[in-house]
């Protein structure tokens, strides 16, 4: 693409950065005009992270020139970067929980702007109302919502005078409101001036925001293009390579017996910061998905917690197949045939710092891995291997730690560790979170396919799009309350939304009755 | 009791957890920069070793106080050489260290077991140290338990209103954002250790020119690891490590006090009593789990070395 009657503002060309055994980054190019708003695109593993930590200076190339409103420099770590006027907002935020907003921000600048920490707070405010972000200052950064800390470490870039701005995957953890607030004030940024870097894996956000768009594919670049004239297939395309299926439209099952069944699950957590579940009735059939949609921070923690064993109430709240295991721990209910698959992949999916060996036999413990007390590291070994191959896993070998695979990777690995287990019943709770499109559909297929094979199948998450796809049934929570639970096609994306704003229509009087119908 | 005995009783209280509190101030700015330093039974004998040989060569106890700070930060700089610049193990290290303290403090000294100097004088502040039993409890010390108060002072000033002290907390709650909005991780890491150094050098000065103006092996007596446990007590509190450290004080000397009197409790119950003591007290400080959970520093123990 042409760019030269404006002006540029960042231009890589050459990076090369190689770790032991893998090529993150290959001769990429890339060039960011002033006031552009630029995506980089491509699947986990491809190397945008890396990419982007090259630029803010978190690591240095192996070999290539960055090339900075026009002269070539040499990044000396993040602190040259934001002297530059660059400024980052990471994926996993880098927050200071214990510290306030103010206190946040005023780390990032330089000394003498923060010595006034009252003036501070009056900028910090003016700042956020133009715009149209809203924070306090005097906030602890642990008490914020996770939309309210990404908008905190935003305007800390903006404080400073900023030339350009990288997001990594900001929308990832955002709801759909968040997502257009945070739209509005990117366009506006891009309007003063301000070049902006956008990661993400969701095209039509690429298509709604940018006007321009570098590929990643393997660690080298695929092409630079304008989302604006090409197709969200084509983009789709240059992401995944010529030979995986996009997208698939699965058939709705019917369900058969009723597998699972809450029966008035009422939990008050200990966490002082924790939802407190109202009452909650739900019947899951073995054979079909039921996607459970909502804002994060409504419930679904403490309703997987609960499913999972991690958090134990009264016996008879939770049948599974006929059983009451509401009182069992996670061991005894992984014997009945429950299996899950929690949000956090690293520390509650897997032991970091094992290997996917030994991570395989945590959770199956209970299969045939085991001979009179002794494990049998060869049939273990085995089993990873064909978790590994089935769901096309990418690491080095079977022994790998968990924790040095790319996060979508991981997830193929633990859903697949799951899903062999041939549960009868399967919690996933966002099961392609920040996972790259190749990985989403692999493990919806997966899902697919269980529920076809009998298993009944609950899905929470926050992507409303990947529930209509694969739920049969829809429901949401909100604020520790269900919704009604109806079948997808019967309900709209309006009511979907009002029900996960808590609007549960006349029906939210006694969601039982709605829900016995179905049933 | 009399009058002249709580005031004395008060007196010593002061004196008896003055070290305590040096050293544990010392080490809380390391920890909250997210460094356990375990080596501070060691850092105290050489620091007290030190600031002994160097008065009776010299004569000089302002000199003599200096060299043991400096013996104290000597120590630290090898801990943190090793334990930040090299990244090994922290507890590991800090072990390594004490071992290492006891053993060097005591080839240092053994010319100089058995030899009394008259330890530094006291120094009383005009006109306040006339006013009956305040003044002999408060201003009738010596300089080094003034200056400790000032550098209790410091040390919650810089954590309650500058920006050092907000940089020292990113530090030890997550050092890779803390790095990644352009703080030096190690720098201030190392900074701390050698402050932390530098207070417990000077804790070792108090002990051998101050408190007991003498030498013999193994003379710190655990106050290393007195002081360790305070700072967990205390919640990274300066304030709390105060109140701790003269709590602690306060009861060594009541059960002197009390083994003299016709009191009839075995002794060896009686010396569990400051242990016990203090513990009960912060501990129920400590009481409010979240607030607790805010002021420890997250990343303690966790070498950090930042991305090539």
């Amino acid at each position: 693409m042409p760019a030269q009657e404006s002006t540029i503002r960042l231009h890589l060309s050459g990076i090369r950065k190689e770790y032991p055994g893998c090529l993150a980054n290959d001769d990429i190019e890339l060039l960011v005009n002033a006031g552009e708003t630029h995506a980089l695109l491509g699947e986990n593993g491809a190397g945008k992270s890396t990419l982007m930590k090259i630029i803010y200076g978190v690591i240095k190339p192996d070999a290539g020139k960055i090339v900075w409103q026009g002269d070539a420099i040499q990044m000396n770590g993040p602190a040259h970067a934001r002297q530059l006027g660059i400024g980052m907002v990471f994926q996993h935020f880098s927050l200071f929980e214990t510290l306030t907003v103010a206190e946040n921000i005023a780390l990032s600048l330089p000394a003498e702007e923060s010595r006034n920490m009252e003036a501070l707070s009056k900028r910090i405010r003016e700042i956020s109302a133009h715009y149209g972000m809203a924070l306090d200052p005097d906030r602890h950064v642990h008490t914020l919502s996770v939309g309210a800390q990404q908008r905190v470490e935003i305007v800390r870039c903006l404080l400073q005078d900023i030339k350009l701005l990288i997001l990594d995957e900001p929308t990832s953890v955002l709801t759909p409101q968040e997502v257009r607030e945070l739209f509005r004030t990117l366009k506006k940024l891009a309007a003063e001036g301000c070049s902006i870097l956008f990661i993400s894996h969701k095209l039509d956000e690429v298509t709604e925001l940018c006007n321009a768009a570098t590929v990643l594919r393997n660690g080298r670049g695929t092409g630079r293009c304008n989302p604006q004239d090409v197709s969200s297939e084509d983009l789709a395309r240059m992401m995944v390579g010529e030979d995986t299926p996009l997208n698939q439209n699965y058939q709705k099952a019917e369900g058969g017996e009723t597998a699972l069944s809450l029966n008035n699950l009422s939990f008050t957590p200990e966490d002082p910061f924790g939802v407190t579940l109202n009452n909650l009735n739900l019947k899951v059939k073995a054979g079909e998905i039921l996607g459970i949609a909502g804002v994060a921070g409504n419930g679904q923690d403490e309703l997987c917690a609960l499913l999972s064993g991690e958090e134990i109430t009264r016996a008879d709240s939770i049948e599974l197949l006929g059983q009451n295991i509401g009182a069992m721990s996670p061991d005894q209910r992984r014997r009945l045939g429950f299996a899950f698959v929690p949000e956090e992949r690293l520390g509650r999916g897997a032991v970091p710092n094992m290997s996917l060996v030994e991570n395989t036999l945590l959770s199956s413990s209970h299969r045939d891995l085991k001979a009179n007390g002794w494990i049998n590291y060869r049939k273990v070994r085995e089993f990873s291997r064909d978790i590994i191959e089935k769901y096309n896993v990418k690491c080095a070998n079977e022994y790998a730690q968990a924790k040095s695979l790319s996060g979508g990777n991981l997830q193929k690995f633990i859903i697949g560790r799951e899903i062999e287990q041939q549960p009868k019943l399967l919690v996933c709770s966002h099961p392609t979170w920040g996972v790259d499109i190749g990985a989403a559909i692999l493990i919806r297929h997966a899902l697919i396919q269980l529920r076809d094979e009998g298993a009944a199948i609950i899905v929470v998450s926050e992507d409303i799009d990947e529930l209509y796809q694969i739920s049969d049934r829809i429901g949401a929570i909100c604020d520790g309350q269900l919704s009604p639970v109806k079948p997808t096609h019967e309900v709209g994306i309006e009511t979907l939304g009002q029900w996960m704003a808590g609007q549960f229509g006349h029906d939210s009087a006694n969601p039982s009755t709605v829900e016995s119908a179905h049933a | 009791m009399d009058i002249d005995l709580i005031t004395n009783i008060l007196f010593a209280t002061f004196k008896t957890g003055t070290p305590l509190i040096l050293i544990a101030l010392g080490e809380m700015v390391c920890e909250k920069s997210g460094v356990l330093n375990l080596g501070q039974e060691g850092m105290l004998l050489v620091g007290a070793v030190v600031g002994f040989i160097a008065a009776s060569v010299t004569g000089n106890y302002f000199l003599a106080t200096f060299c043991a700070i400096f013996a104290g930060m000597g120590m630290a700089f090898l801990f943190g050489y090793l334990s930040i610049t090299l990244a090994s193990n922290q507890v590991a290290t800090g072990l390594a260290l004490t071992i290492f303290g006891g053993g060097l403090s005591a080839f240092l000294g053994t010319n100089y077991i058995g030899i009394g100097l008259e330890g530094i004088q006291v120094w009383s502040v005009p006109l306040l140290s006339d006013i009956p039993v305040i003044g002999k409890v408060l201003f009738q010390h010596d300089p080094l338990v003034y200056l400790t108060l000032a550098l209790f002072a410091l040390v919650f000033w810089v954590f309650r209103s500058t920006r050092l002290g907000l940089k020292i907390r990113a530090v030890g709650e997550n050092p890779e954002a803390a790095n990644a909005i352009g703080i030096n991780v190690q720098q201030i890491r190392f900074m701390a250790v050698l402050f932390g150094g530098a207070m417990t050098g000077l804790a070792g000065a108090y002990l051998s020119l101050v408190y007991t103006p003498m030498w013999s092996d193994g003379m710190s007596a655990g106050r290393g690891w007195i002081a360790l446990s305070l700072v967990v007590f205390a919640s990274w509190k300066a304030e709390r490590i105060l109140l701790g450290a003269y709590l602690f004080g306060f009861a060594s000397i009541l059960h002197l006090v009390l083994q003299g009197t016709r009191f009839e409790v075995p002794p060896n119950i009686m010396a569990m009593l400051p242990y016990v003591a203090t513990i009960i007290v912060l501990v129920w400080l400590s009481s409010d789990a979240i607030k607790t959970k805010m002021s420890a520093p997250k990343s303690i123990g966790q070498p950090y070395r930042p991305l090539a």
